[in-house]
Formats: C-alpha cells, sequence, structure tokens
C-alpha cells in the first residue's frame, strides 16, 4: 500500500494508506483529512483541494497540465510547488509522498 | 425594477433537481417560477463541470453535465416555466398559514413572486464570489473592495487595482480602463484563462504605457476606515512592494455559501435543510426542500435523488394549490390526459 503525509499549514502530520489508481484528494476525503474541501468533487473544476507538494516529491509528482495551471488561478498563495491534489493519481512511486494544505482553501 | 408576479411555486435554483421539480408540477397542472443567481439554467453541471460525462442519470450511460441540462429544458418545455435568471433571493415572507401557505418571495434585483408553495433547490447554496485570505480585507469590503461591478462611473477617476486571470479580470481591465485613472492588473503568472482578443488588448494597453501589469500575488491591504491606499505585492522573486491603489477588484471565480437561506426560519442542520422523506417538506409548512441542500437519514448527494424528491414534493403541493382536487396517480405512457399536457396526446 502507498502512504501519503498529510501536513496542515501548522505543522501536524497524517499519515494514510492510499489506494494506487485513487487520486491524492480521494485519499485525503477518503481519511478524513481536513484542510481539503474538493467543493467539485474532483472534476478539476475548482481550487479546493490545493496542496504544496514537498520540495523532495515535486519532480516525481510533476507539473501541472494547463486545465490544471488555469483552476490554481482560483487558489490563494499559489507556489511552485502548488498542484491540486485531485489531479494528482496514487502509484507505487509516490509512496512516501509529502503534501502541505494551505492555510485557507480556495 | 419591482415586478410583480403570481404563481403556484417559486423553485429557488434551477439546477438538475429545479428542473426536473418542474416537470414534476406540471404534470399536476401546477405552474412554476424558478429563480437563480447564476446567469444561466444548469446550476453547479453548467457552472462547474458542463463537458465532464456524468455516468450515473439512469437510462444514460454516459451523458455530459450540460447535455443532461439540455434534456431537462427541453423536457419541462411543455409546462412554460418562466426563468428569472442572475438573481438572487433575499427574502422569503409568509403571507398564509400552516393550511393555506401563501409566500412573497423577493429577488436583489426586486422581483417579487408570490406563490403557494416554495420549492428550495439551492444545491450548494448561491454561486458567490470568492473572497481572497488577505488579513484585514473584511474592513475594505462595500468600500474600497468589490467582487462585482454595479456601476463604472463609480470608478471614475479612481487607481483601480484589478486581480486575477480569467474573463471577469480581463473585462473589467478593459471597461474600466476608459473611467478610471490608472488600472493595474495583478496575477499570478504571464499566462491567462480569458479569452485571447481580451488578452491582446489588455498587452497592447501595457505596451503603450495606459496601464500596468503585474505579476506577483496580493498579500496585504494599507489603507484607513476602509478606504485602500496601497496593497502589498509579494512577487514571483519573493520581493515585497507596495502599490498604490484605491480600489481593488478581485475575481477568483466562484464559490457556494448557503447565503440568504439562513435568513428564512427554516431549521437548519449543519448548513443544510432537514426534510421529511415522505413529503421533502420543511419545518415551515408550504416550503419544501430537495436536492443537494437537504438532509434525512441515508441521504445521498445524487442527482437521481434530487428527482425522486422533487416527484414527492409535488404531491403534497398539489394538495396545497389544490385543496379541493383529489389526485389521481397516472403514468405518462398510458394516461391520454397527462400526454396532452406533454403535447404528445
Amino acid at each position: 500500500m502507498t502512504k501519503i503525509t498529510f501536513k496542515d499549514a501548522a505543522g501536524a502530520a497524517r499519515t494514510v494508506e492510499a489506494q494506487d489508481g485513487s487520486t491524492v484528494m480521494e485519499t485525503a476525503i477518503r481519511n478524513a483529512v481536513p484542510g481539503i474541501e474538493a467543493e467539485c468533487g474532483g472534476a478539476c473544476a475548482c481550487a479546493t483541494c490545493h496542496v504544496y507538494v514537498d520540495d523532495a516529491w515535486t519532480e516525481i509528482v510533476g507539473k501541472p497540465s494547463q486545465m490544471e495551471e488555469d483552476m490554481l488561478d482560483f487558489a490563494f498563495e499559489v507556489r511552485p510547488s502548488s498542484r491540486l491534489s485531485c489531479q494528482i493519481k496514487v502509484a507505487p512511486n509516490l509512496d512516501g509522498l509529502v503534501v502541505t494544505t494551505p492555510a485557507k482553501q480556495g | 425594477m419591482t415586478e410583480s408576479i403570481e404563481t403556484d411555486v417559486a423553485i429557488i435554483g434551477a439546477g438538475p433537481a429545479g428542473l426536473f421539480a418542474v416537470f414534476e408540477l406540471g404534470l399536476l397542472d401546477i405552474k412554476c417560477h424558478l429563480i437563480d443567481i447564476l446567469g444561466k439554467p444548469g446550476g453547479q453541471c453548467s457552472e462547474l463541470y458542463p463537458e465532464k460525462p456524468i455516468y450515473d442519470i439512469p437510462g444514460f450511460p454516459e451523458v455530459s453535465a450540460q447535455g443532461l441540462v439540455e434534456n431537462l429544458i427541453k423536457q419541462i418545455q411543455p409546462f412554460n416555466p418562466v426563468f428569472h435568471m442572475g438573481e438572487m433571493v433575499e427574502r422569503v415572507e409568509s403571507l398564509g398559514d400552516a393550511e393555506h401557505p401563501k409566500f412573497r418571495v423577493t429577488t436583489d434585483a426586486g422581483t417579487e413572486v408570490t406563490a403557494r408553495c416554495v420549492l428550495i433547490a439551492a444545491g450548494g447554496g448561491s454561486f458567490m464570489p470568492k473572497k481572497p485570505p488577505i488579513p484585514g480585507i473584511d474592513a475594505y469590503e462595500g468600500r474600497s473592495v468589490f467582487y462585482a461591478v454595479r456601476k463604472v462611473e463609480q470608478f471614475r477617476g479612481r487607481r483601480v487595482t484589478i486581480v486575477g486571470g480569467g474573463d471577469s479580470a480581463l473585462d473589467w481591465v478593459l471597461n474600466l480602463h476608459p473611467v478610471a485613472e490608472r488600472i493595474t492588473l495583478i496575477h499570478r503568472r504571464d499566462a491567462f484563462r480569458a479569452a485571447p482578443h481580451s488578452v491582446n488588448a489588455m498587452r497592447e494597453l501595457v505596451a503603450a504605457g495606459a496601464m500596468d501589469f503585474i505579476l506577483g500575488q496580493v498579500s496585504g491591504l494599507k489603507g484607513e476606515g476602509g478606504q485602500l491606499s496601497a496593497l502589498t505585492l509579494r512577487k514571483e522573486s519573493g520581493e515585497s512592494v507596495d502599490i498604490a491603489c484605491d480600489d481593488m477588484l478581485p475575481f477568483f471565480g466562484l464559490t457556494m455559501k448557503l447565503g440568504p437561506i439562513a435568513d428564512w426560519g427554516l431549521n437548519l442542520h449543519e448548513n443544510l435543510i432537514p426534510a421529511d422523506t415522505e413529503k421533502f417538506e420543511t419545518s415551515t409548512p408550504g416550503i419544501f426542500a430537495i436536492g443537494d441542500i437537504i438532509t434525512y437519514p441515508g441521504k445521498l448527494k445524487l442527482i437521481l435523488s434530487g428527482f425522486h424528491e422533487g416527484a414527492l414534493a409535488a404531491q403534497k403541493i398539489h394538495r396545497y394549490v389544490y385543496p379541493d382536487k383529489r389526485l389521481v396517480f397516472q403514468y405518462t405512457t398510458s394516461s391520454t390526459s397527462l400526454q396532452k399536457k406533454l403535447g404528445v396526446g
């Protein structure tokens, strides 16, 4: 099982098990991780599942698509490591992934 | 502008649940007016994910959200529903009693609909502009921070900063440019979602020195008594600069908020309206609620649940609208009277 760690803006961390093939957003919702709202349910149509990918993981996770970049315009405090977690697919190579949720979702 | 209208049911929310309720009510000879804050019918389906396929509508292995909305609009056409789009219901006042309910529904545009019953199908609530989480922004809202433009003239001679990269942001850059003293556009990246011709027009103004475009994100506001004097901008490089400004217009899209529904005297549970599962009536007799905005044991936020809830609510609404008529249950496949109403008989 792939493990993902969610940190909140204050630094508190929770590590949960993620199903390969699901998304990081779905993993958060399934495990009631606070700080992820996912208002649109994963359609890449809002920006309320915004996360910062930990520096060590940005290359492996990759860059947002054009559509996701557009949607990130609706998020606040966007950084180079910003991604929408509904667009990150869980796979074995993400085992140990660390993401941080922002202080406020869009 | 005040418009006074009488109808049987005022439906608040023109998403799939509200649209299909028109059909179920129409079969029972009940007339409807629909009111929605968005500019076009369809609710979240049209606003959030029009191109996305939906796989759990019975009888449609796959249908796009917009396709579903278009079909629903076609399906309710025989009943001539009246749409009041781009208006938010602000007040629902009771004019009757529990036996003979009657309500006056008033929108922010001044439209007044008097109806026997109200059907709330407001989904996640009203789509409202997103507020950027800039410390202290509340103090400036309505005075020098605006999420929509009501009067262009109000910005005459002002230094206006517009934040965002979509059509709203770019359209207001171009529309306010002739009246404002100076327009500054702030966006987090040098790429825009807005229509290319507006982006080009903006770039021409910047090239001609007629306005400014700065890459960055607003991190703070400065001013006094609700009047902005400057905003602090964090540039891509990480350095912070202050930009003189009288008014700021942030455009970060829409989010769903319960809005004025909270003020209508209904029982609420965690921002949802509890409804009974027989009639889908709320704590106020004559006010019904269906779809994502309601809660009851076992509630699922599915479009198909909203359809079912509308059909059941229509039965009880019939009793309020036609207290003396007995309702006979009929099928559209076999009933000639229903077929006549649908224009297929």
